[in-house]
């Protein structure tokens, strides 16, 4: 019999552009790998056919992974992955848009869109894999690179603050909003089948490792040593409650953060025509 | 339908006008970014796309905007933008993107004076260039200029036509007061002006290649969610639209960008002449420089002056035959234009030596008058 990790990757497999893309462009060790097989086996479990699905993607490590996936796939400009998804998704509201974005690409380039997505509340599911730098041009500070962190653009550390950008979902105005670990890669699949059932606009944080970069410049360790600090630092949003501050120091909160129904864009948008076919 | 156009004479912008031309032509996407002096066409756009089934967005910027527009477009939607100068700026990377991936949109830019915030009220043509070589790399545009009301509808239609032919962007180069002015016009019953729809593919879904060389070299065109699941990407690709790194298809794909309009550049040329056949000079304008021009053309006529008019509407591909042709027996052309003087390069480029190319600009926010351009056809005749 099957072992589940086989039976799991028989799935994935499913889904890969195996003749025409491979090889990949990611280290060996890379996060982002783990995040596209949860997003292949989440699409999988929510019933979705390959050929409703678009994957959206802007510039950066984590924008690469849709060309690996044979869906309907769009490898756009840097920052701009959520605006080329938004007319794509308003034109054609039957189709099951996802997007996967970086730090630097969903926060910095594409800040505005990020919150001006939420805010629109279209239902688009968007997976933001967040590993602390550019990693595709070499290790450069981002948006969630933290306080005195050291980069090739921070060489004194950063002087900078990072943010959080669940926090920023959610203020922004976004459905959902969950954060989940490349360590806990099981965890993650549910996370984003969560956001792909959700009518409305869905933020799923994939907490990554760059180990060649981040990893390397911070005196982290290599990819192993960085998983096991995603496991130690992680804290289930719902054990959190009960914990003091003194405990909850130097952790991050994963699961579901931010649940709730609003009337969605594109449905609000199609009552409009409807009216309009109703007078004629 | 009915209670969105009227086919009556009507008293009409030429922004307004550029509404009705698109949705003549089929368009059902508009994302858009409120400036001046294009504003009124996204609130056209806004009123009435959803009366048509269509979708109307104001995104957060102009950048958004064209992303929104070629993502609708390869979602199989009839896609399109307004802005102006400042804006058409903004949305220059995005454009590289649509030429790059050849996804049919149409960007109307109604120009006014800059560089940067410039003259939000006032008139300019300074975006002549920008609208051939606006985004980085190496690419072939295609860009129409109205001169009227009217034919801000019937080139909105053009620009779609081209767009969906060529599987590319196509700017549409009005300014402030084409845009602005009124004039009256019919609008057209359906079916008497063409339009044009972009390939379909008709082979098996395993067969499709989104980017495949073609005897014309475009490409069939299939919509996301049609069981072909193509990939689109920025970077340079094959056939498939796969990236590559291989000379031979980096140099297939350039050429295929090049060649699929540039092959075509005699059936893109809209070239409008008057009184050309014993012409000793004439004035080359297009836009509302043209109007003032006509009418020098015709005061110097009043005179018993050989002038001419040469009146580009295509503008990009520029019409080098055909002017070449147009020059040959022309001893003076006058080059007009609301800006330092860009479209004369171009001029002097085509000019046989027996004609003398002579540059007139105005960039100080204000329409040349024919008086003006008169009194310099009589300097130069």
């Amino acid at each position: 019999m099957a072992t589940k990790t086989q039976q799991q990757s028989d799935v994935t497999h499913q889904y890969l552009r195996v003749k025409k893309s491979f090889p990949n462009v990611w280290c060996a060790g890379c996060g982002i790998g783990v995040v596209m097989g949860s997003i292949i086996r989440a699409i999988d479990s929510v019933g979705y056919s390959k050929d409703e699905v678009v994957l959206v993607s802007g510039i950066g490590c984590s924008s690469r992974l849709p060309v690996y996936c044979d869906f309907n796939t769009l490898h756009t400009t840097h920052g701009r992955a959520l605006a080329f998804a938004t007319g794509v998704k308003l034109a054609k509201p039957s189709l099951k848009v996802l997007v996967v974005t970086g730090d630097g690409d969903g926060l910095a380039i594409g800040g505005n869109h990020f919150i001006h997505a939420c805010r629109r509340n279209i239902d688009i599911t968007t997976v933001l894999i967040n590993n602390q730098i550019y990693g595709m041009t070499g290790g450069q500070c981002s948006p969630t690179t933290p306080h005195n962190a050291y980069a090739t653009t921070a060489p004194y550390g950063n002087n900078e603050k990072g943010f959080d950008p669940t926090v920023l979902a959610k203020a922004a105005g976004a459905s959902y909003v969950a954060r989940g670990t490349v360590y806990h890669a099981q965890q993650l699949d549910k996370l984003i089948s969560g956001g792909l059932e959700k009518k409305g606009f869905a933020m799923i944080e994939a907490i990554s490792n760059c180990h060649t970069y981040y990893g390397r410049l911070n005196k982290e360790g290599d990819a192993v040593a960085m998983l096991e600090w995603m496991k130690k630092h992680a804290i289930p949003a719902r054990a959190a409650q009960g914990m003091s501050p003194e405990k909850l120091q130097d952790k991050f909160l994963t699961g579901v953060l931010w649940d709730v129904d609003m009337p969605e864009y594109c449905q609000e948008y199609q009552k409009l025509i409807d009216s309009f076919k109703k007078k004629e | 339908m009915s209670t969105a156009t009227t086919t009556a004479r009507r008293l009409m912008q030429g922004n307004e006008a550029c509404v009705q031309g698109a949705l003549y032509a089929g368009c059902r996407y508009f994302g858009g970014y409120p400036i001046t002096p294009s504003t009124e066409i996204a609130e056209g756009m806004a009123r009435l796309l959803p009366r048509y089934g269509g979708h109307f967005i104001q995104m957060e910027d102009e950048i958004g905007s064209i992303a929104s527009v070629i993502g609708a477009s390869l979602a199989g939607a009839k896609s399109m933008t307004a802005t102006s100068g400042p804006g058409f700026s903004l949305m220059q990377e995005n454009i590289g993107y649509a030429y790059i991936a050849e996804v049919p949109c149409v960007i109307i830019d109604v120009q006014r004076g800059g560089p940067s915030t410039g003259l939000p009220t006032k008139v300019a043509q300074a975006d002549t260039m920008q609208a051939r070589y606006g985004t980085h790399g190496d690419y072939y545009a295609i860009a129409v200029a109205p001169a009227s009301v009217r034919e801000c509808f019937e080139q909105t239609v053009k620009a779609f036509n081209y767009a969906e032919r060529f599987r590319t962007p196509v700017i549409v180069l009005t300014d402030e007061v084409i845009g602005h002015m009124r004039e009256m016009i019919t609008i057209p019953e359906p079916g008497e002006l063409e339009v044009i729809e972009r390939a379909r593919p008709d082979v098996p879904h395993e067969w499709y290649k989104h980017y495949e060389i073609t005897p014309t070299l475009v490409s069939m065109t299939a919509a996301m969610g049609e069981g072909y699941r193509f990939h689109t990407t920025g970077l340079t690709h094959d056939q498939e639209g796969f990236p590559t790194a291989r000379p031979d298809e980096i140099k297939q794909k350039l050429d295929k960008l090049k060649f699929k309009i540039m092959r075509f550049a005699d059936e893109l040329v809209q070239l409008d002449t008057e009184m050309m056949d014993d012409a000793g000079v004439c004035v080359f304008a297009y836009g509302i420089a043209a109007r003032a021009a006509r009418q020098a053309v015709h005061i110097a006529r009043d005179k018993r002056i050989r002038a001419g008019l040469i009146r580009p509407i295509t503008i990009w591909p520029f019409p080098d035959e055909q002017l070449r042709e147009q020059l040959a027996h022309v001893r003076r052309v006058l080059v007009v234009e609301l800006n330092q003087g860009q479209l004369v390069h171009e001029i002097e480029r085509v000019a046989p030596k027996t004609c003398k190319v002579v540059s007139m600009t105005r960039y100080d926010g204000e329409i040349i008058n024919p008086v003006e351009i008169y009194k310099r056809i009589l300097e130069v005749k």
